[in-house]
């Protein structure tokens, strides 16, 4: 090793060292220490902490409003991921037509994308209002009671977060949509190839890759879901929009189970990584990642 | 045939438009009178006015909570970039023991949520005696934006080519100059990317702002506009003036940064 590879190498190490300092003492360590805690009994206002090893993990095992979450994150992130998906092509393919005027369109576009969830929320709040509400107003004067309703209210939500997070979705496809080479749809049209056609055996392989990231991020981000239903609705009406993030804060913050949400976190963090594993390995499997 | 384009073209704005009519109907609710707001129809309001921003800016939280969020989150950015790109640039450039380990770490953590460490955090928080400070909430959200910032400037950092920095390092100069003269300036348009999603990602936080402040006067905008009062009844109209204004920047934004911010955000999914 020279002596400048050796200077570089301690310089790399200085470089790194502010940024690899504040995640470990921020997110590393916090890490570590919530399988700890839920490990514990732990109630702060009565000064209770005592060891209780895996007891939180065995009672969630058999806890029905654990399995309400489990089934009202599934739903929410199975519906409003695949809504956002198929939502999102449809706006890049109509983006693509765009001669002039695309930077309005853009702007429009990212908009909801870039309002703060909580804004989001307030948004179709007053939306969904009974009686004063767009919503009714759009379906012929109804008085449906969106949020209170808890037939509707997982619905309500999941709409609100479509709405929010589709642009993303959109964006995606459309970058890709314009780097494909207008060659090919040439070639297409001389081979006399109808517009479904087309759509079917160019368009939709060649966006493969892109919808697979969305989907990735998306997932994601649809399973760790929490102001939206938080601001909404609370977790209600009678918890049928709460799902894993929304009980683990109120068991920590509500209820003030200390041992009990840091467990439900835990699993929480268990569960993205898994599927982030299990998609990273179907992408690396497409070739899109290495 | 150009004026069925130019048709094509109006009608694609036009849904864009009718696509994003929540946030115009509460700009349009920010304006009505008390008088006009639980009626409808009609549509379009006879009569407009101020009285709601004038509520909102004179009698709540929402100023305060403004120059809170406006401190974390702009705090945030330079803290998170100034980290962000010393820690790439060793990633990208320097021999560093482990480069792929830490890459792969860094990818991870984009995918970490929140959730999971607030347990911990409020309790460090609360031991360390900074509850309701703007410090708590820097941290906290520097440390969750890093791993994004340092992953998207280690791949904007690789982009440019490294001729330049050999040259320099010939005649003499060392890394920290290299950083600062000449990669700096060559990656300005990606630190500007990572800076706006950085920032826009501060602004719009929830969770954390809303577990480690506890008084009324530290409250960022999410946090005031969640936790909006009303005495007896819900005060529509002011908030939704209180959501129009804590919508500012990010609208400001999109409308005029928006290039930069479809960069950063493309780069971030699209880069392996």
């Amino acid at each position: 090793m020279t002596r400048r590879e050796r200077a570089d190498r301690r310089t790399g190490l200085l470089f790194l060292a502010p940024a690899l300092l504040m995640l470990g003492c921020v997110t590393v360590y916090p890490a570590l220490w919530v399988f700890w805690l839920s490990l514990q009994h732990r109630i702060p206002i009565f000064g209770i902490v005592r060891f209780a090893g895996l007891d939180h993990y065995a009672f969630l095992a058999f806890d029905p409003r654990f399995l309400n979450a489990a089934r009202v994150t599934l739903v929410f992130t199975a519906v409003s991921v695949g809504l956002e998906l198929v939502l999102g092509l449809l706006a890049a393919l109509l983006l693509r037509r765009q001669s002039a005027g695309r930077q309005a369109a853009l702007s429009l576009l990212l908009l909801p994308w870039a309002l703060p969830s909580v804004v989001t929320a307030k948004l179709f709040e007053w939306l969904y209002h009974p009686s004063a509400g767009l919503v009714n107003f759009l379906l012929g004067g109804r008085r449906l009671n969106w949020l209170g309703d808890p037939h509707l209210a997982l619905l309500s939500v999941i709409l609100a977060d479509v709405w929010r997070t589709m642009p993303f979705v959109a964006l995606l496809c459309y970058a890709r949509l314009l780097s494909i080479s207008p060659d090919i749809y040439e070639a297409a049209q001389v081979d006399g190839a109808g517009a479904l056609a087309t759509f079917g055996r160019i368009t939709l392989p060649l966006l493969r890759p892109v919808l697979l990231i969305a989907l990735l991020f998306r997932t994601l981000d649809a399973l760790r879901a929490f102001d939206i239903m938080f601001v909404l609705t609370g977790g209600g009406p009678a918890n049928t929009t709460e799902n894993f993030t929304v009980y683990a804060y109120r068991s920590l913050f509500q209820t003030l189970q200390l041992g009990l949400g840091s467990a439900i976190g835990v699993v929480v963090f268990a569960v993205v990584m898994v599927v982030a594993c299990g998609y990273l390995t179907a992408l690396r499997r497409e070739g899109v990642a290495r | 045939m150009t004026r069925i384009r130019r048709i094509g073209d109006a009608m694609a704005v036009l849904l864009l438009a009718a696509y994003a009519v929540p946030f115009f109907w509460q700009l349009l609710t920010s304006f009505k009178p008390d008088a006009l707001l639980l009626r409808l129809p009609p549509l379009v309001p006879t009569q407009l006015t101020t009285v709601h921003y004038q509520a909102v800016w004179e009698k709540s939280v929402i100023p305060r909570a403004l120059g809170n969020s406006l401190a974390v989150a702009g705090l945030t950015t330079l803290l998170a970039l100034l980290l962000g790109l010393t820690a790439a640039y060793a990633l990208a450039r320097l021999p560093v023991p482990g480069t792929g380990a830490l890459l792969l770490g860094v990818v991870a953590g984009t995918a970490f949520p929140q959730i999971a460490i607030v347990s911990p955090l409020y309790l460090l928080i609360r031991a360390l005696g900074l509850r309701d400070t703007w410090s708590a909430l820097v941290l906290a959200n520097t440390s969750f934006a890093l791993p994004l910032v340092i992953w998207l400037l280690t791949g904007f950092i690789r982009d440019i080519p490294e001729e330049l920095e050999e040259a320099a390092s010939l005649d003499g100069a060392g890394r920290r100059q290299i950083l600062r003269w000449i990669v700096v300036p060559l990656v300005a348009p990606g630190l500007a990317s990572v800076g706006l999603l950085t920032f826009l990602t501060s602004w719009n936080e929830f969770l954390f702002a809303y577990t480690f402040t506890a008084s009324e006067s530290s409250r960022t905008v999410p946090v005031a506009l969640a936790l909006f009062p009303g005495v007896f009844e819900v005060p529509w109209g002011d908030i939704a003036a209180a959501s129009i204004l804590a919508s500012l920047p990010p609208v400001l934004i999109v409308v005029g940064l928006g290039r930069f911010l479809v960069r950063g955000l493309l780069a971030g999914a699209l880069r392996e």
